[in-house]
């Protein structure tokens, strides 16, 4: 279809980024030891995820960690088939934003369900613990 | 604030242009918008440059194209906005004309995406939103993103996938018309409907092609239009801009993007103008539900009633309001730094009743067009008004 043309191949590339997690660090702590935390203000009881060292709302940056009951509905879902590089020896996964009843939203997989199960306003809870790669993680399973 | 006008326009042809490098790509665009202005390239004082880039051997693009394109000692800068890079460009060559720091001025948008294989581009555009929190453990991709509005807005409205199938099949049928576009034949619901699944509920078919391209636009002080005797000006006549959340959670629904109800809403103050006085509109429609989602974002229908604008061809050439009748992202192509001034091109040939195929000309009433460019999944939006 198209054609092939003359061309070099450039010097190549490999980035590992290091990201720093020192300011908030207690949510990954907390992961593996299977509870799931997220941050909430001490000036204004702001709550929030992904979890913030400083109060978007306030500016303050006293902050608490507290666990969150984890229950919620979908509220929008996909079934991932193309899967990036890093994702390429998985099979197909589904990403679900669930709302919960803590008043946040959480974006995750969703894992124990059948992909025709999955739809808008089914019912989850949130789990947190290890991947099977052992990297602290967390997902949604049918409630 | 000056008056602006666009004064001359240039598009690459649109696909995978391994034929060419970024800067003879930009080129392309380049030298037909400076002689549509009957310019030079000393004549340009600001240049701005629109790239996502990272997925190219350049650190510094703008740079080598512009010298490459002999525009060397002009202002310059590198505009990124994602997807709506383009119209960051443009909004900000708009800007120094409008302010009287320059009498003309150009934005160009060029991206090369094939330079890396398909698996790696998604791992980057995948990465376009909040890293730790959507791609590190879950591995969000570009189309799952649109995917996620895509089974909100079929819950709540009961949109299809036969909907979406039919907004590919205008966009192939506009595409098919136009000789910059990537994909220049028509198709059909079987085919759409049969196209491999990429992210639930959509499909190969439902996507904007990744694609190599260019277009440029020159924008001119009215004095200085005047001065080069330019026939047709084209007045920019309104300009908005929003922004959403880097976190999908972070958002109130998936019904729709607010950064371009934001934007759009601004930029119909300044023009004085409504969804309504429009005659042609040019919206992002990087997979099919987007489209659907813009029209409701930028007034064009009512909530959920999209698919409906599309089915009754509403939005045809011949319509109510004929909606990217160039083929749109979907069939022209997204090379994503791109596409903001090829929304700009489209629609200054249509204002100008130049577009390339007289049967996708749309008739001009009030001489109003609208070019919605969305970045990332409406974390950027501009929407641009022009008239003639």
């Amino acid at each position: 279809m198209w054609k092939s043309w003359p061309s070099i191949k450039s010097k190549p590339v490999t980035m590992e980024f290091e990201i720093p997690t020192n300011r908030t660090h207690k949510f990954w702590d907390y992961l593996e030891a299977g509870e799931f935390r997220t941050t909430r203000c001490n000036s204004c009881g702001t709550l929030t995820f992904p979890p913030v060292a400083d109060c978007v709302n306030c500016t303050d940056s006293d902050i608490e960690w507290v666990e969150l009951d984890g229950r919620g509905e979908v509220a929008a879902f996909t079934h991932v088939i193309v899967r990036p590089t890093s994702f390429q020896e998985r099979p197909p996964y589904t990403i679900v934003i669930a709302d919960l009843t803590d008043g946040l939203k959480i974006l995750a997989w969703i894992e124990g369900s059948e992909m025709t199960e999955v739809e808008v306003g089914m019912k989850v809870q949130l789990k947190a613990g290890k991947t099977v790669d052992g990297e602290p993680s967390y997902w949604f399973v049918p409630e | 604030m000056r008056k602006v006008a666009v004064i001359g326009v240039g598009h690459s042809k649109f696909g995978v242009r391994k034929d060419v490098n970024l800067s003879e790509l930009t080129y392309e665009a380049v030298k037909p918008a400076l002689e549509d202005a009957t310019v030079s390239m000393p004549d340009i004082d600001f240049v701005a440059f629109a790239t996502v880039g990272g997925m190219y051997e350049e650190s510094l693009p703008a740079v080598v194209a512009a010298e490459y394109s002999g525009f060397t000692g002009a202002g310059l800068v590198r505009c990124e906005a994602a997807c709506a890079s383009g119209s960051a460009a443009f909004y900000t060559s708009y800007l120094n004309v409008a302010s009287g720091m320059s009498d003309l001025s150009m934005a160009v948008g060029m991206e090369k995406m094939t330079e890396v294989d398909t698996p790696t581009m998604m791992e980057m555009i995948g990465r376009a939103g909040s890293y730790l929190w959507e791609f590190h453990n879950f591995g969000m991709t570009f189309p799952a993103y649109y995917a996620l509005y895509a089974s909100a807005h079929m819950a709540k409205y009961g949109t299809t996938e036969e909907d979406l199938a039919e907004v590919a099949i205008k966009a192939h049928k506009y595409g098919a018309m136009n000789p910059h576009a990537r994909f220049q034949k028509e198709t059909d619901m079987d085919q759409v409907l049969s196209s491999f699944l990429v992210a639930w509920p959509l499909k190969l078919y439902d996507c904007s092609p990744i694609c190599d391209g260019s277009a440029a636009v020159i924008l001119a002080s009215e004095e200085k239009a005047k001065e080069l005797g330019i026939d047709t000006p084209i007045w920019v006549k309104g300009v908005g801009h929003s922004s959403d959340t880097a976190n999908l959670s972070k958002r109130s629904d998936f019904l729709g993007l607010q950064a371009s109800v934001t934007a759009s809403r601004k930029a119909y103050k300044m023009a004085g103008v409504g969804p309504g006085d429009l005659d042609v509109a040019n919206v992002h429609d990087c997979f099919t539900i987007a489209e659907l989602l813009a029209y409701e974002d930028l007034g064009f229908a009512e909530r959920g009633k999209a698919a409906e604008m599309v089915r009754e061809g509403e939005t045809e050439v011949g319509g109510r309001l004929p909606v990217n009748v160039d083929g749109g992202l979907k069939a022209k192509g997204h090379p994503i730094g791109a596409t903001g001034c090829s929304m700009i091109y489209e629609l200054t040939k249509q204002l100008r009743d130049e577009a390339d195929s007289r049967k996708r000309q749309v008739p001009l009433k009030n001489n109003l067009a609208l070019a919605h460019n969305v970045g990332g999944t409406g974390h950027y939006c501009y929407v641009t008004i022009l008239e003639r």
